[in-house]
């Protein structure tokens, strides 16, 4: 029983790392109907910006941290809309898919050329150590990310319902038309959107490159979990890609530990494809619009 | 009167606050030209969408030639025998118009296997150069779709929807942006179809003109509702459809 | 009278006969990895050229293809994996059907939604044909894979040279052009190319969409595992990690590359991934990144591919030459 509720808590402290990419991409796949599958080489780089940072630019850690975020922010929040997306919309759905793979493809190959091909270790940002509550082991490291993503996440809807800005943001992703006329700027929106998953992706990745390393092909596995958790808590609506990642984090782990280590990656392949076949709207979706 | 060939009864669709279409009911007879007209925002595009499977009314029902065609997707409701055209260009551009009428009749005839193995045309060329020579497309049969001009791609719209021998066209504004000399010659053909075959059709329409030289029966929406039905000159002297367009 | 594209046709085959000539065995090896290639990608381009539609599972059935061969050809072991020592005429068609079965039933139900699912479920599906090939080495070999697949024998032509074998490619490659052209001209290539350009019109005309899809990514998956029973034998060892995922994705791009949507667009796809690199050597590891960042500058500028890219350039040469001959008659319609 102890073990089972640390392996609950450590799921669901990866499950909620799992959850920012998700909703990220969750997020874009509103404002600007990109289905970016270079979301997990998005969660990928940042970690190799502040590495960048500390290593070559010889900055203290927090700075670097600093670096790392804002650049994460204009590469894969600006530069990323101008120079991909914006170009490619017009062509339709079809071409940005296959230019975000080509680009996931870019990132990966940059990085094992440019950096290095071997895992980089990676300074923890939250404190190690555990606790010992009536036999049960809590990580201190499980806390913290839990901890640290829930207030993301809880900013995230603060900002989303209570702010403006947040409030535009969501008329431009349920009817760019209408918010158009009731003037907001909906290009703008966008692209606030995309900085936002820019902001996303670069805290996923400093929270969860310390648990796997550092290295060019984390994007692989972490692209696939943000698409899953994305698509099984429902495609549409950010609450659908928490639950979805919590869920994914968890099950992994409870896998990993009970079931099978061999076919640990398979258990949210199979997850995908049964809610694909029997609730292709996700576990929380409804066929109508975003719900924040 | 003749034969019904299709019937619509209690069609609604609403759309939040907005109901598009209330409860909307007529028959369609055969060989008729049935014009449907009404202001901007009357519903007769939702309506339209609704008859012809590519939205889901609220409630109310659809038969066609005795089947009922509710919910039917547009591929069914196509081999039920209905051709449409669309407001919007809805040529294959990157196809010659000899491919469009081809691909037109292609699926109502042999069966899945015959259309792998069978000739590439499906024995349609004979029938698609008669078509294409009946729509004055002749000289530009082997274009690319898309190489023709807007008129020319409404034509071809048209003799698409033909094309499968449907018993019922329904079209969905087809005068719009087309040139006055054009529309002559398209209102001509379509005459000479109807009177030649025996084809019913549905036009949705803004043209007024268009609409009550072509049509035999007129039906006047507003609001979602059905105000006003007659013959063109019966519905151009009444006050409620004079109200309605002004008012409107 | 010979027309100026079968007259086309017919130099790219004397090409293709007389290039490995004089080559050394790996030159014509990675001839023969090309057609090999040119094959699936050319199938890929059914699913996403003309249907529309994202498959990120072609190594996956190169994958079914590849193993499914080789279990069937090759000689029955004492000990370990051994296989059913089949020819591989028995072996190839029951691994083409096997693709296609699995294309179709991997694709019903993702082709049921609308949206993009397609390469979701096929993304899925290739990381768990990977796992089951590397877990279940009973059957597989797991991460040794399988070793020593036999080259076909016809009796008065044994494949077993290089040279021969590239030849016994080529010639599987003219039949499967030629099958994929029946194909393509048949009423369903027509249809495949109406859902491209319009699939609402489509469904207006009586083209039962989801049919269609689902038939143009089943054939193309069966070419995935027509190429995979011929990889087997050319390579002579296959493992899991020849069909992961990213194979997947370079497929994809050699469609895109050459051109989704023309015939043979696929076949200058593979060659730039397959011969280029070739040429290119003093890129090393850089190749794939300048790959990548080719195809996505070409999708940004040219969404047609290089085929697309030689006919806008052709188009600007010509410009002046051609005035339409309707252009007087149209005006009156």
């Amino acid at each position: 029983m102890e073990q089972f509720f640390q392996v609950l808590l450590s799921g669901l402290a990866t499950g909620s790392i799992y959850a920012l990419a998700a909703i990220g991409f969750t997020l874009i796949w509103q404002a600007a109907q990109t289905v970016n599958f270079a979301q997990g080489e998005f969660v990928m780089l940042p970690a190799f910006f502040l590495l960048a940072g500390m290593h070559f630019l010889g900055m203290p850690f927090w700075m670097a941290l600093i670096f790392g975020l804002l650049l994460a922010v204009f590469v894969l929040g600006f530069l990323f809309k101008r120079v991909l997306v914006d170009p490619l919309l017009k062509h339709g759905g079809l071409s940005l898919i296959i230019a975000t793979m080509a680009l996931a493809i870019l990132m990966k190959e940059s990085v094992k050329e440019f950096y290095s091909a071997e895992a980089q270790p990676f300074p923890e940002i939250v404190p190690n150590g555990s606790w010992d509550i009536s036999g049960v082991i809590v990580s201190l490291t499980d806390i913290s990310h839990l901890f640290i993503s829930a207030v993301i996440v809880i900013g995230l809807q603060l900002f989303l319902n209570r702010t403006r800005t947040g409030r535009c943001m969501q008329a431009t992703a349920q009817n760019p038309g209408v918010a158009e006329i009731l003037g907001v700027n909906v290009k703008r929106m966008v692209l606030y959107t995309f900085l936002i998953n820019g902001v996303l992706a670069a805290l996923a990745s400093f929270l969860i490159t310390p648990v796997y390393l550092a290295k060019f092909s984390n994007g692989e596995y972490l692209g696939l979990i943000a698409f899953i958790a994305a698509i099984v808590g429902g495609f549409n609506q950010i609450r659908g890609a928490l639950a979805g990642g919590l869920l994914i984090g968890v099950l992994d782990n409870m896998t990993a530990t009970y079931i099978t280590a061999e076919y640990r990656q398979a258990v949210p392949l199979l997850l995908l494809i049964a809610v694909i076949l029997f609730r292709p709207q996700g576990l929380l979706g409804t066929s109508e619009g975003r719900e924040a | 009167m003749s034969n019904k060939v299709m019937s619509v009864s209690n069609v609604s669709k609403r759309y939040g606050a907005i109901q598009a279409v209330d409860d909307v009911s007529f028959d369609v007879y055969e060989g008729e030209i049935l014009g449907l007209i009404g202001p901007n925002g009357s519903g007769k595009s939702t309506l339209f969408n609704c008859l012809l499977g590519q939205t889901r009314p609220d409630n109310g029902s659809v038969e066609i030639n005795g089947h009922n065609a509710s919910g039917l997707s547009p591929s069914k409701l196509n081999k039920l025998g209905i051709g449409r055209t669309f407001q919007q260009l809805s040529v294959f551009p990157e196809m010659t118009v000899l491919d469009n009428i081809i691909l037109a009749g292609q699926e109502h005839h042999g069966s899945m296997f015959s259309r792998l193995f069978g000739a590439p045309d499906a024995g349609l060329t004979p029938e698609a150069d008669r078509l294409i020579a009946f729509f004055r497309l002749e000289h530009l049969r082997d274009e690319m779709a898309g190489s023709l001009s807007y008129g020319q791609q409404k034509l071809l719209d048209a003799a698409m929807a033909f094309m499968a021998g449907p018993s019922i066209v329904m079209l969905d504004e087809p005068a719009g942006g087309v040139n006055l000399t054009m529309l002559g010659n398209f209102k001509e053909r379509l005459r000479t179809f109807n009177k030649e075959h025996g084809t019913t059709f549905v036009v949705i329409e803004h043209n007024m003109e268009f609409v009550m030289s072509l049509c035999t029966r007129v039906l006047v929406l507003a609001n979602g509702a059905i105000i006003a039905e007659g013959t063109p000159d019966e519905i151009m002297n009444n006050q409620m459809v004079i109200d309605a367009y002004l008012g409107g | 009278m010979m027309t100026k594209r079968n007259m086309w046709l017919l130099a790219g085959l004397i090409a293709l006969i007389l290039a490995p000539l004089g080559q050394g065995n790996y030159v014509v090896y990675t001839l023969c990895s090309w057609l090999i290639f040119s094959m699936a990608a050319m199938g890929l381009n059914l699913t996403l050229g003309y249907a529309g539609q994202i498959s990120l599972a072609q190594s996956a059935f190169m994958a079914i293809g590849a193993y499914t061969t080789a279990l069937l050809t090759l000689p029955p072991a004492e000990d370990g994996v051994g296989g059913l020592g089949l020819h591989w005429l028995v072996a190839m068609p029951i691994s083409v059907f096997a693709a296609f079965v699995v294309g179709l039933i991997i694709g019903f139900p993702a082709l049921r939604v609308k949206g993009h699912f397609l390469a979701f479920v096929t993304l899925a599906f290739t990381t768990l044909t990977f796992l089951v090939l590397r877990n279940e080495d009973w059957l597989t070999g797991g991460t040794y894979g399988l070793v020593g697949m036999p080259r076909p024998d016809f009796g008065f032509f044994n494949t077993g040279k290089q040279l021969r074998f590239y030849y016994f490619t080529l010639a599987v490659f003219v039949v499967f052009c030629l099958l994929m052209w029946g194909i393509i001209r048949s009423p369903w290539g027509r249809a495949f190319k109406a859902l491209r350009e319009n699939s609402i019109r489509a469904e207006s005309l009586g083209v039962d969409t989801r049919r269609i899809t689902l038939l143009a990514f089943a054939i193309g998956s069966a070419a995935g595992g027509l190429a995979g029973s011929l990889v087997a034998p050319l390579v002579q060892f296959i493992e899991p990690g020849s069909f992961a995922l990213v194979h997947s994705l370079k497929m994809l791009l050699m469609v895109v590359v050459g051109g989704a949507g023309f015939f043979f667009g696929p076949v200058i796809g593979a060659g730039v991934v397959i011969l280029m690199p070739e040429f290119l050597r003093f890129t090393e590891g850089y190749y794939l990144m300048i790959y990548a960042a080719t195809v996505i500058v070409l999708i940004i500028f040219c969404p047609k591919g290089l085929i697309g890219l030689g006919e806008i350039i052709r188009n600007k040469l010509r410009k002046d030459k051609k005035v339409r001959g309707d252009m007087d008659k149209g005006a009156q319609l």
